[in-house]
């Protein structure tokens, strides 16, 4: 498991702003746009990986900081 | 978990069209990322699947793909793999699909042991035709077709599969996508028939419907009553009410199909040679 990258917004056609993300997020990194979901405290992201398993667009995914 | 995704999906026909919120995206992704921990050939894999919402999995897949008739996908999984044993042969099926007007082809495949794997999704529901109750509707509840409350019992399909013969039985949820992509794997590399049964929520027309919510709801729903299966068998009947176990629930090794049909072809063909 990734302990080290920090959740991208890797598609963000694809989004259907289901909210499914920030269900399973244990740290609240990411918030609800009007069209797409939105990464609003990085910081906090801990790249548990919760969100790009959970999504079904396939839209988030966890990345090493320096890519 | 570091999987390239994009190569087992057909990006030309992404972004699927499943509705927002629906957990049949986190089933298919889950499947992908299986597939890539178990090793397995993409060359070598045929998906196939029914109508209906779950049946549009086949052709999100980056794989050999049918997409045949409705409830007939574990028909036509049997062909496949008899014509050509060294295929991995995945049928992706529904609760209507594959328990419903495909549930007389459920049973004898679990009964003959042949080695297909099948993931069903069942979201309770018969979601693209609008909302009827499928056999796997909980009695009681609310659909189109039921608007007083669903008078039918609903199966355990996993029971089902197990009494009929199946090796391998397991129960996944959206919820817990890790935990799918270890049952699926397992299913994946088990040598025998492998009944994979996943749990998804349908927002639009059940979850809704049945007072439970939204996505997000229907996912807090699923945590609240999900058990892994070594804490259920521990558990008091009267505990068990409403409950659903998870994780291998059934895994024997025995005799497969197209091993036992070639052994006949052997002998057969031994025997003509001795005349």
């Amino acid at each position: 498991m990734a302990r080290k990258g920090k959740v991208k917004i890797a598609r963000p056609d694809w989004c259907k702003v289901c909210g499914i993300c920030i269900e399973v997020c244990p740290v609240e990194v990411l918030e609800l746009g009007n069209t797409r979901i939105q990464v609003a405290h990085l910081e906090n992201c801990i790249g548990c990986e919760n969100c790009e398993l959970s999504c079904p667009d396939f839209v988030l995914k966890v990345v090493e900081d320096d890519e | 978990m570091d999987v390239n995704i994009d190569k087992y999906l057909r990006q030309d026909k992404m972004p699927h069209i499943w509705c927002p919120g629906c957990g049949h995206g986190t089933v298919l992704g889950s499947f992908v990322r299986a597939f890539d921990q178990s090793g397995l050939d993409q060359e070598k894999t045929v998906v196939i699947s029914g109508i209906g919402c779950s049946g549009r999995a086949s052709g999100y897949l980056n794989f050999d793909t049918l997409h045949v008739t409705h409830g007939r996908a574990l028909t036509f999984a049997t062909g496949v793999k008899m014509a050509n044993p060294e295929l991995n042969v995945i049928v992706m099926t529904g609760d209507g699909d594959g328990a419903a007007i495909g549930g007389n082809h459920l049973i004898h495949s679990s009964r003959r042991n042949i080695d297909i794997t099948v993931v069903l999704f069942n979201n309770n529901i018969y979601g693209m035709t609008g909302g009827q109750f499928s056999p796997m509707t909980p009695t009681g509840d609310t659909a189109t077709t039921s608007p007083y409350g669903n008078i039918d019992q609903n199966f355990d399909l996993c029971e089902l599969a197990k009494s009929s013969g199946a090796t391998f039985v397991g129960r996944g949820a959206s919820y817990q996508p890790r935990k799918m992509i270890k049952l699926i794997k397992e299913g994946l590399l088990h040598k025998g028939f492998a009944f994979i049964e996943t749990l998804t929520q349908c927002p639009v027309n059940y979850g809704k419907r049945n007072m439970i919510g939204g996505a997000r709801d229907m996912l807090k729903w699923q945590d609240e009553h999900l058990v892994p299966d070594k804490k259920y068998e521990k558990m008091d009947p009267e505990e068990r009410e409403g409950l659903i176990s998870t994780g291998v629930l059934y895994q024997v090794s025995k005799e497969e199909y197209t091993d036992k049909y070639q052994q006949v072809i052997n002998n057969v063909m031994a025997g003509e040679s001795n005349e």
